[in-house]
């Protein structure tokens, strides 16, 4: 038996672990052409802002490899091959398989305006983009810490309008502009301008220009689809797969940002780009591949995330419509957070201490934590779990509910119930 | 009141030092490492998180650093129970 797992993300090293964890003999090769291999990209915010060397992104050891057994080729997967069951390897070697794993991931989407191809124009996918980025701000804490002025554009009239609500957008909003950010609304870019191959300036549709060194863009993110174009696979905005991973190809599977994962409690395909069910796609699908079958149920999508130095917890569905600033789904985002619930909202706290409930007819459907983040694990518990809330509705409904408490009170008399 | 008291088991780092250890909810981990890098003895905090286990380390000092500087919330103190075997 041979695995041929496309990909060195995290949705491929755990299809690794979770093929030897059933079968310890069948032979598995890893394909990339990431000069990194395996590390941790939701880390690379990190190691921008200084805290965390890029040597410590990386979580595996060469004893963790040894012991897993597979081998790493570091190449570019050009073709796959299906009637022959290969796919062709930098464009000329053919490598069989008995089962096949996609984990090609996805990348940002490019910025589609003249210029963008100029020496300061960059973007955040990779450590190699990270390391370019630090390189040209000749490594600094944060940028502004490094006396760099930061102008923000924004398409829309506020920020993660899909995700926040207008006072969370606020919040955010006011925090950048205290640490010097100057945000354009309703901002859209035209033009970058260069001068000898270099970026010198941004040229807005309003006809303003913004002098600058570096322009950064992250306007969302898309599969990498190339690989699929030839091969009648059926596939939407991503590779579509069941809930076994497979995709219309029994012996080929999909995991991770590429994949567009069919639920079947919703009935729905939904992309995400998130680190944890990428994580749990590529367990599920190395178990398929091995022999084990296994569903993947989709969770409460859920993310910790720092906006403008405020830690925020998104959980479940908190959000609505779309946002003018992206054109795919944002990184470290998910298609859930914007289905319309069937919720009222109830809120709490002030600015840097924040909480919003989105509360259904007997269960919390999702929440917002900014700032204090005691609850934050109680309610994703309760959301992932769909704790019945019936007995506190009508006390969180109310007025000036003292929210945080009503939930820390409930929590711990579910979580005794549930025996968590 | 209830929030002050939600988590009164395992807030107390006096109590932790004597009978605690640092267990993680590693569905909300992205293994950037930054617990690892911090910790002032070399334990690889983050390989227990992705296993899904405690750090139950005989080195571990219970300082605390790991808990305090992981930016997801992934980690918190928790008494060690002798008799009850738990994922917790």
């Amino acid at each position: 038996m041979r695995y041929v797992i496309i990909g060195a993300g995290v949705a491929g090293i755990s299809a690794v672990e979770a093929i030897r964890s059933v079968d310890s003999d069948g032979e598995i090769i890893m394909v990339s052409d990431d000069p990194y291999g395996y590390y941790s990209r939701p880390g690379l915010a990190y190691y921008l802002t200084g805290e965390l060397e890029d040597k410590a992104l990386f979580p595996r050891t060469k004893e963790h490899y040894q012991k897993l057994n597979f081998n790493f080729l570091k190449a570019r997967v050009t073709r796959i091959l299906r009637s022959d069951h290969a796919v062709l390897v930098d464009g000329k070697s053919k490598l069989v398989y008995n089962k096949l794993l996609i984990a090609v991931g996805a990348r940002a989407m490019p910025l589609g305006v003249a210029g963008a191809n100029l020496e300061g124009v960059v973007k955040l996918d990779h450590l190699a983009d990270a390391k370019h980025i630090l390189k040209l701000a000749k490594r600094g804490k944060t940028l502004l810490a490094r006396g760099m002025k930061v102008n923000y554009l924004l398409r829309g009239d506020r920020y993660w309008s899909n995700v926040l609500d207008k006072h969370e957008s606020h919040v955010v909003e006011e925090r950048l502009t205290e640490e010097g950010v100057v945000l354009h609304h309703k901002a859209e870019l035209k033009e970058v301008i260069g001068k000898k191959g270099h970026v010198v300036g941004a040229m807005l549709v309003d006809g303003r220009t913004l002098k600058c060194d570096m322009l950064a863009y992250a306007v969302g993110i898309s599969p990498c689809m190339e690989l699929m174009e030839e091969t009648n696979l059926a596939k939407d905005r991503g590779l579509l797969v069941n809930e076994h991973l497979q995709t219309t190809d029994l012996d080929i599977y999909a995991a991770g940002d590429v994949a567009q994962v069919y639920d079947p409690l919703s009935g729905k395909s939904a992309l995400d780009s998130l680190w944890s069910p990428a994580h749990e796609q590529g367990r599920v699908a190395g178990w398929n591949m091995a022999g084990r079958k296994a569903a993947y149920l989709k969770s409460a999508p859920f993310n910790v995330t720092r906006l403008a130095g405020l830690t925020t917890t998104i959980i479940g569905t908190v959000g609505r419509g779309k946002d003018e600033d992206l054109i795919g789904i944002a990184r470290g985002d998910s298609e859930t957070w914007r289905e319309l619930p069937e919720a009222i909202i109830a809120q709490s706290g002030f600015d840097v201490n924040h909480m919003r409930l989105m509360v259904g007819e007997k269960t919390l459907v999702g929440a917002i934590l900014m700032g204090d983040q005691t609850l934050s694990w109680p309610l994703q518990k309760m959301i992932a779990g769909k704790a019945d809330i019936s007995s506190i509705r009508e006390q969180i409904m109310a007025t000036d509910a003292p929210l945080a408490d009503l939930v820390a009170q409930f929590w711990m008399t579910w979580r005794t119930e549930e025996a968590l | 009141m209830a929030l002050l008291n939600i988590f009164k088991n395992n807030s107390s780092k006096h109590n932790v030092l004597a009978t605690g250890h640092v267990i993680s909810e590693s569905s909300r981990c992205v293994q950037c490492g930054i617990c690892s890098y911090n910790c002032p003895i070399g334990i690889d905090v983050r390989a227990h998180v992705w296993r899904d286990e405690a750090v139950k380390h005989s080195e571990c000092l219970t300082c605390g650093e790991c808990v305090a500087r992981c930016p997801r919330g992934v980690l918190r103190f928790a008494q060690t129970d002798l008799f009850v075997r738990s994922k917790e």
